[in-house]
């Protein structure tokens, strides 16, 4: 039971870390446009 | 670098956070928007004391900002005529620069604490490119939130009552949950908050209002709960909500865009530069920059820059995203170039005519624009419900929660019947109906008219450049001594390719084909064309003037224009105002969808009643002159009928505005596209039957979409003041019924088969159909 005092603040801080690495994705511009990546897998470029 | 783009974005995140209006300090000074040459790529002068103008709305966030935006720029002395749009965050306004400025106006909507932006298509793509981030952004703060608060609370869940956990865990856990709430609530909530604080400023209320309320009542019980170490917490049924409430309205925002996408390709028919030549030189100058007399050059796969006449050159050119026609059109010295058509073959110099505001694209965008000014009225009859209910929720949770004494079910109230479905019901079917259209050569000016359309219990057809193609055209061919009859027309359109006579229209066959090499042409001014083809001499034109060359006189004496070589005569053309080739499958199609079809005209009766009979219209008057077409029409809507007009031309502009609802062909008079609710605008009358359709099902879905959102709203409010249902399933119920309301309206509006492909020429990204 006493490792849930360490667990539950350490849970906090990964959501805010999570959080952050989701933030970066999405500035970088990862979300951008959702319809066209489902597109590019009919048009394969490679031959 | 990472550290750099953390700071901007928490710069971001606090401003979200604290802001409740626009930071002035950030936007550009107003006063820019009335310097005249800015102006003159978004600001339009129908009349000598009339701008008009259309502005990007910023921050609108629900039906209730559009009618409090309307307002501000209505009370704005000098403002003719105002109207907003929700889909697509444009409010349309004209204006008398006597009285007023495009500043003061822009000033305004500052006032009342929204932005605007002059339209400018790359401006309005970086607005929905952050609109769409931090939309993902608090979407997924909410959920993620959410997820780790339940967490949290499930041991309490578990444990209640039986004592296995400890009073110092639980507090912990609460604890814990506060501090991710409390970002949820305040970052990603922050839109209903700043909404409905915007609107408690000026004492109304608006669909945030009862969100926030909702929200920020269960926030502040259970912080209260935590902090005093008693009570229940309910932070995992608030993140849930935030998270629900936050993904029907990040759907709903990507919708609108992807119909505000599809409108505007209309603004980017234009290409932003062209090469203009000048004294030998080549220049490289803003497409906005021409003016009607310059010469441009257009390389081969360039878009044409401005209305204008090819001068040098042979190619063809793809007109699709103005007409809706796939198929390219042959152009030649002399033929007209329209603006934001694609030269697909060869370079080629043109001589401007129209440029900038002035072109054709320009003219058909600002009457869409426009199209969304006047809804259909059952969409504003659902806008003032909607405002109604809103007033009824917040009084019935008030009084759910005295007579209750419990917090929740007012909590419940408030967000289970949020109105928001009934708003959402109609702007984006609306929207994604007159980009339908317009990609089928229709272009909608009132997206009223889907309502009369779809209404409409009788068509009235106007004959001549309705029925007809208005212009001469070759209705039969007779040949003669063996001469086949395809080498003939061929010959013939080579032959009358540059001869300016109004018969010689007919021979100017759009299509492109082999044409026989022509030399030595000769214009026979009011006789015909005389020329050496293959080496033989070959004369066009009248007869008398064939007849020196053919030698001997003509076998057939009715025709209007011959065809003859040196010795013998080839063909006779006889020309006349043709029958557009698709008119009568379309009066089939219209006749079986069960529409009374009306022939008037202002022709020979004896000619209008053949092309009755010929094409199976039952009713038609011949020789009407407008005020009979006039009559006609009052007389059928005075009998009950619900009266759809086809016309062209300027006879019919006033019977036009009298119907319920009009077409417009493309081709006709400027006037008659004014009064018109919808244009043609690839001159083609089978987009008549594309727009009846697309109106009966747009109109079907909007009525789909009223009827789910009101029978909903209907059933949540009595079963959430009752207290049968709790906040979270209140939440679920409400997200839900926006989801399918949001769904719904992406439903496709045509028949299967019907879709076309954008053109491979299109510079729209989305390979989506819709």
């Amino acid at each position: 039971m006493e490792s849930l005092a360490l667990l539950i603040p350490l849970s906090v801080a990964l959501v805010f870390l999570i959080g952050w690495i989701f933030w970066r994705a999405l500035e970088g511009g990862q979300f951008d446009d959702l319809e066209r990546p489902a597109h590019d897998i009919l048009m394969d470029d490679d031959k | 670098m990472a550290r750099t783009i953390v700071a901007a974005g928490f710069e971001k995140y606090y401003e979200a956070r604290a802001a409740a209006g626009v930071r002035p300090e950030l936007l550009p000074p107003a006063e820019v928007y009335d310097d005249p040459l800015a102006q003159r790529e978004f600001v339009a002068a129908p009349g000598e004391h009339v701008r008009e103008a259309t502005l990007i709305l910023d921050r609108i966030r629900c039906a209730a900002c559009l009618w409090l935006n309307e307002q501000a720029l209505r009370r704005v002395p000098g403002v003719l005529r105002a109207d907003v749009n929700f889909t697509t965050q444009r409010a349309s306004i004209a204006w008398d620069p006597r009285v007023t400025r495009l500043s003061t106006i822009v000033a305004a909507i500052r006032a009342v604490g929204y932005d605007a932006y002059p339209f400018d298509p790359r401006r309005g793509d970086a607005l929905a490119r952050r609109e769409r981030r931090r939309a993902l952004w608090r979407l997924f703060v909410a959920g993620f939130g959410a997820l780790q608060v339940m967490m949290y609370a499930w041991p309490a869940y578990v444990d209640a009552g039986a004592g296995t956990l400890s009073e110092q865990a639980a507090a912990l856990m609460r604890w814990a949950s506060l501090v991710i709430t409390t970002p949820v609530l305040v970052f990603s909530c922050g839109p209903f908050f700043r909404g409905a604080w915007q609107d408690a400023k000026r004492r109304r209320i608006s669909l945030d209002t009862p969100i926030a309320l909702g929200l920020a009542a269960g926030f502040a019980a259970s912080a209260w709960a935590t902090l005093a170490g008693t009570g229940e917490v309910y932070f995992d049924s608030i993140a849930m909500l935030a998270f629900l409430l936050l993904g029907a309205r990040t759907a709903e925002l990507f919708a609108r865009q992807r119909a505000g996408r599809e409108l505007d390709r209309l603004a980017r028919w234009m290409p932003s530069s062209a090469l203009r030549l000048r004294g030998g030189t080549e220049e490289r100058v803003p497409a906005h920059a021409l003016a009607a007399g310059d010469r441009v050059r257009v390389a081969a796969g360039e878009r044409v820059p401005a209305d204008g006449v090819l001068e040098e050159g042979a190619s063809s050119a793809d007109e699709s995203l103005l007409t809706g026609e796939s198929r390219p059109v042959a152009k030649r010295a002399g033929a007209a170039l329209v603006g934001g058509s694609v030269n697909l073959e060869q370079p080629l110099v043109m001589r401007v005519t129209r440029a900038g505001a002035d072109t054709r694209a320009a003219a058909i965008g600002r009457l869409v624009e426009r199209a969304a000014a006047a809804r259909p009225a059952l969409v504003e009859r659902a806008d003032r419900l909607a405002r109604l209910l809103t007033h009824v929720v917040i009084v019935t949770a008030a009084l759910a929660w005295a007579l209750s004494g419990n917090v929740w079910i007012a909590v419940a109230v408030l967000v289970a019947t949020c109105p928001c479905a009934l708003a959402l019901a109609a702007p984006i079917v609306l929207t994604r109906a007159g980009a339908q259209l317009l990609a089928r050569g229709a272009a909608l000016t009132r997206s009223r008219a889907l309502e009369t359309l779809d209404r409409a219990t009788d068509v009235v057809l106007d004959k001549t450049g309705t029925l007809t193609q208005g212009g001469p055209a070759i209705a039969r061919v007779a040949t003669f001594a063996g001469a086949d009859d395809a080498g003939c027309r061929m010959l013939a359109a080579a032959l009358e390719s540059s001869s300016t006579h109004p018969l010689a229209r007919a021979f100017h066959d759009r299509r492109v084909g082999q044409r026989p090499t022509v030399r030595e042409l000769r214009n026979e001014a009011g006789q015909g064309v005389e020329a050496r083809v293959d080496g033989r001499l070959v004369r066009i034109g009248a007869q008398r003037f064939c007849a020196a060359l053919a030698g001997s006189p003509a076998p057939e004496t009715h025709a209007q224009v011959y065809l003859a070589a040196q010795g013998r005569w080839l063909a006779a053309f006889f020309i006349e105002d043709a029958l557009r080739p698709e008119a009568e499958g379309v009066v089939r199609e219209l006749a079986a969808r069960g529409l009374r079809l009306h022939l008037v005209s202002g022709d020979d009766p004896a000619i209008v009643g053949a092309l009755a009979a010929r094409l199976g219209i039952g009713h038609w008057t011949g020789g009407a002159t407008p005020q009979d077409k006039l009559d006609y029409v009052a007389r059928l809507q005075a009998a009950g009928h619900v009266v759809a007009m086809v016309g062209d031309g300027l006879n019919d502009a006033p019977v036009l505005a009298r119907a319920d609802a009009s077409v417009a062909m493309g081709a006709g008079a400027d006037a008659a596209q004014l009064q018109a609710d919808a244009v043609l605008t690839a001159d083609r009358l089978g987009a008549l039957q594309d727009l009846l359709e697309i109106s009966r099902r747009a109109m079907r879905l909007v009525r789909q979409n009223l009827g789910w959102a009101l029978a909903y709203n209907a059933l949540a409010l009595p079963a959430a003041a009752l207290g049968w249902i709790g906040p979270w399933e209140a939440a679920l119920g409400m997200s839900a019924s926006s989801f399918i309301v949001v769904l719904n309206a992406l439903r496709p509006l045509a028949r299967k088969g019907q879709w076309k492909a954008s053109p491979s020429s299109s510079p729209s990204r989305s390979l989506s159909y819709s």
